[in-house]
């Protein structure tokens, strides 16, 4: 079996992924995929391409106590999100959550809030590179918005604009 | 004591991935952060007060009253923008 967290440069196969996700598993009834890809405009610029840096060792725990909590708050079978790093052109594939469950509302739940969660919890961070140059993407006090939509404080970009 | 300090991203860009920090007894993150910054030049241009930074002991995200101990690493670097 697959290791439930993955950190790695090449891309993922989402239907390759979501097959050993489930295989054998005749418990799931729903299964439902996130991927996050890379746009080609981000804040009114044209993105050229993205590169994404991360805390080897950390981010792979961090992640890994994140499903860890997703399983104590959903009724979930299996969990897989692989992470990319390194750089991304437009339309790339960055990230993928999959979870497998019974049934789907608790899928679609926990696979939220695991997303929810990596956004402001996970280290990594987005370098863009555009027409103007290369600049460190900023956190998003909209994501820690979402993260408290679940009951926890993120603190990530809460004082950082 | 001594600590391994660890940057990322733009923290990283301008001092490197780290270095070894020796630190007295009863020191948290932000004494650390303190004592870089109090060397001037790059790291307080880098860590000072003014850049918005969060830290991680021993790999797990902290505020930084977090106590340290020997042999412990810390990272510092920018909000995190993953996903």
């Amino acid at each position: 079996m697959a290791a439930r967290v993955e950190i790695r440069e090449g891309d993922f196969d989402l239907a390759a992924e979501v097959a050993a996700l489930r295989q054998g598993d005749g418990g799931v009834g729903a299964v439902v995929a996130f991927v996050g890809t890379v746009r080609d405009r981000n804040d009114g610029s044209a993105v050229a391409s993205l590169e994404l840096e991360h805390y080897p060792g950390m981010t792979e725990a961090a992640i890994e106590a994140m499903v860890d909590e997703a399983t104590r708050r959903f009724e979930i079978r299996a969990v897989r999100v692989v992470h990319r790093v390194g750089v991304l052109a437009p339309l790339a594939q960055i990230v993928l959550v999959a979870v497998t469950a019974a049934h789907r509302s608790q899928a679609f739940q926990a696979c939220e809030f695991l997303m929810d969660y990596l956004k402001t919890q996970a280290p990594f961070w987005k370098k863009e590179a555009g027409p103007d140059g290369v600049r460190w993407v900023d956190a998003r006090v909209a994501d820690d918005a979402a993260l408290a939509r679940w009951g926890i404080a993120a603190g990530n970009a809460a004082d950082a604009r | 004591m001594n600590v391994a300090v660890r940057y990322f991203a733009a923290v990283r860009e301008a001092l490197g991935s780290g270095e070894d920090v020796e630190v007295g007894a009863g020191a948290t993150v932000a004494s650390v952060r303190d004592a870089l910054v109090a060397r001037g030049g790059r790291h307080a241009e880098a860590l000072g007060r003014a850049r918005v930074l969060r830290s991680a002991r021993n790999r797990v995200l902290c505020a930084e009253d977090a106590l340290l101990a020997d042999g412990d690493e810390v990272g510092f670097f920018p909000p995190l923008t993953g996903g």
